[in-house]
């Protein structure tokens, strides 16, 4: 009878340490969601940001206004564009229609 | 002490004791006991919800969970819109413990005169001013190291449009809380916003969260939405209607761009404008979305539609012989003029050179009720389905009440009233075969079907006609684009001021490109042009031709204009007419 008994005794300890100490893992566990869940966030926002920078530094008014006064260049006009035919049969080309 | 002794020896047993003592110590021992239960059921049972809410007060923390604005993304994907977290700065005068560097500080970070900021900070029974809101987080921060007792900070969103002003009236803006105030940040709200949510936490007392408790209330961000517009097209149109309005000092201008397939809004711009980033000092002028939300009387623009009306009904033929000598008609007691007198003319000639009168004669052989459908059908007189706040109807009298002189006006665009984008979806009729489609400013992902509301044969002819105009011998030779055939139509209409027709001026254009295959509806309006120039013509073709050509290379639209000696194909580049 009293073996018994300090065996239950014994085991209800060790549960209680058992539950003790998986409590405290919960915990932790939890707090490093939080934090992963918090770098997430952050992470979304500086995507955002960095998304918007990229559309304010590459809005076509810039890229425009840097063309023109930055390289002088001009828009090519097409009197000054060769313009090639992509859907060219393949069979007149090899047969030499096609330049 | 004396180990001898044994303890049964103690004289202190051999007392004799009164049995009443153990059962009195005995009772108050199980008293006690009794005592601790009671307490036990108490604290357990009796009071435990409110100990429980107590203790949750003491460590339980609601936290908010907030949820951002969906952005606003162009047809490409390029960012229109997008919210950023922002601090609002506020204080509450009565803690507020500063010394007056720290102030002069914190008024240089929220770049505010210092007079100001101790204006606002004065009133000392005040707990709570703002200081300024939607800071930049960067600078909230620089703010929070001032340390300074009794400035706080609270979070909130800061919009940012990237395409500033040539975008203004498209998207528009949200005002300091995250709520749409115009465009399509008003119209897609409850689409664009987000739900913020809640959760219930406990924290320790290191201010750790350690546990859920309770429900979550998930967050539900705002969902993106794709318009239809494309930003390089849309920066061309505002580039070209800039230089033009400048040109003409003219008091305002607007310009629509619609793809002809799915009847998307490829761009829209307005002048004046504002920059949807920096609101200081707006005025209605500045907000107004002339595209949609104004109407005008076209002029000739409407011209197409009453020959179209004529071409149905069989009785003309383009080739059909309309007099119009001598260069005025009297209806009744009005009588209306062509610039010119032009004698006979086909009734090709009479669209290419844009004649009142002959318009007038061909409108008057027809039935009232005939021409009425046309325009209705053409989406004249009912406000546009586009979802866009504020879109107007126009003003299309019922026929039944129209006089011989008002058919006759009416025909050539005088006594009705069209928005810009009703004049520009109507001319999608004409740039595909007879059917017209819905417009719509979000991103369609295939074709519509349009409603056939004219005869593909007509429609035709009228092209043919619109083309001409852009022509030789037409009124917009301007409209012309190297390497791409283009049609369409110049108005230039008196405006009216309190009922009266005044010596002021609305130059149109609209037309589509290329003539072969049909992709493009450029509708351009320049309201009062003042530097001599009026005619539609000279005002409004030039920046149609110019939006135009910038648009179809942006599309990588093949040429189909021949351009002599500089075309590599190996066939003709085909005509489908």
């Amino acid at each position: 009878m009293i073996r018994l008994n300090v065996l239950l005794a014994s085991l209800l300890v060790i549960c209680a340490l058992g539950l003790v100490t998986s409590q405290h893992r919960g915990r932790k566990l939890f707090v490093d969601v939080e934090r992963e869940q918090a770098q997430s966030r952050q992470l979304d926002i500086h995507w955002n940001q960095l998304q918007l920078e990229q559309s304010a530094l590459a809005t076509s008014s810039l890229i425009d206004a840097k063309a023109r006064k930055g390289l002088s260049m001009q828009p090519a006009p097409p009197q000054r564009t060769l313009y090639l035919n992509l859907d060219t049969p393949t069979e007149k080309t090899a047969m030499g229609t096609a330049r | 002490m004396s180990r001898g002794l044994p303890f049964a020896a103690n004289p202190l047993l051999d007392v004799r004791l009164p049995a009443y003592r153990s059962k009195l110590v005995m009772l108050m021992i199980a008293l006690a006991f009794i005592a601790l239960v009671a307490r036990a059921v108490y604290l357990q049972v009796i009071t435990n919800e409110f100990l429980q809410r107590q203790g949750e007060v003491r460590y339980g923390r609601t936290v908010e969970l907030p949820a951002s604005r969906g952005k606003m993304l162009d047809r490409n994907g390029i960012v229109l819109a997008s919210s950023l977290p922002a601090r609002a700065v506020w204080a509450s005068p009565e803690d507020l413990r500063a010394t007056p560097e720290q102030l002069a500080e914190l008024a240089r970070l929220l770049q505010m005169p210092p007079r100001e900021l101790k204006r606002l900070v004065a009133d000392e029974d005040k707990t709570f001013v703002y200081l300024k809101r939607q800071v930049e987080a960067d600078v909230a921060v620089q703010v929070e190291e001032l340390g300074i007792a009794g400035v706080h900070q609270r979070k909130e969103y800061k919009r940012y449009y990237p395409e500033g002003e040539a975008l203004a009236h498209v998207v528009g803006f949200t005002n300091v809380e995250d709520v749409g105030q115009e465009g399509m940040e008003l119209s897609q709200q409850p689409r664009l916003a987000g739900q913020p949510g809640s959760r219930r936490v406990l924290r320790d007392r290191l201010g750790r969260t350690v546990e859920d408790v309770g429900l979550i209330r998930e967050p539900r961000d705002g969902r993106d939405l794709q318009l239809s517009i494309d930003t390089k097209i849309q920066y061309h149109a505002f580039a070209a209607l800039r230089d033009a309005v400048v040109q003409n000092r003219a008091k305002a201008g607007a310009v629509v761009v619609l793809d002809v397939h799915t009847g998307e809004v490829l761009a829209l711009a307005n002048l004046p404008t504002y920059d949807p980033n920096d609101r200081d000092g707006l005025s209605g002028a500045r907000l107004r979305n002339r595209v949609i939300t104004d109407t005008f009387e076209p002029g000739s623009t409407l011209k197409p539609f009453a020959i179209l009306v004529g071409l149905e009904s069989g009785k003309y033929t383009p080739q059909t012989m309309v007099d119009t000598a001598p260069g005025y008609l009297t209806i009744g007691n009005r009588t209306i003029h062509d610039a010119h007198a032009h004698g006979a003319l086909t009734v090709e000639q009479v669209l290419q050179k844009s004649s009142n009168i002959g318009t007038a004669k061909i409108a008057l052989s027809m039935p009232a009720q005939r021409m009425w459908e046309m325009y209705a059908a053409a989406g004249f007189g009912q406000a546009p389905q586009i979802g866009f706040p504020g879109a107007v109807a126009g003003r299309l009298r019922p026929y039944k009440t129209w006089k011989p002189i008002e058919q006759a006006t009416i025909s050539y665009g005088h006594g009705i009233s069209v928005s810009l984008i009703q004049l520009a979806r109507a001319y999608t009729m004409f740039a595909r075969n007879g059917d017209i489609v819905p417009i719509s400013m979000t991103k369609a992902n295939e074709d519509v079907p349009g409603v056939q509301v004219a005869s593909p044969k007509a429609v035709a002819a009228v092209r043919k006609m619109l083309e001409m105009a852009t022509g030789p011998g037409g009124t917009a030779p301007q409209a012309q684009v190297p390497g791409y055939r283009v049609a369409g139509k110049t108005g230039t209409a008196y405006k009216q001021e309190g009922g009266r027709y005044v010596k002021k001026y609305i130059s149109s254009f609209v037309g589509f490109a290329p003539v072969s295959n049909p992709r493009l509806v450029v509708a351009v309006m320049i309201d009062e042009p003042s530097a001599g120039q009026y005619y539609g013509g000279t005002v409004a073709a030039p920046v149609f031709s110019r939006i135009v050509g910038d648009a179809l290379r942006t599309l990588r639209v093949p040429p189909d204009a021949p351009l002599a000696g500089q075309m590599i194909t190996a066939e003709p580049v085909p005509e489908s007419m």
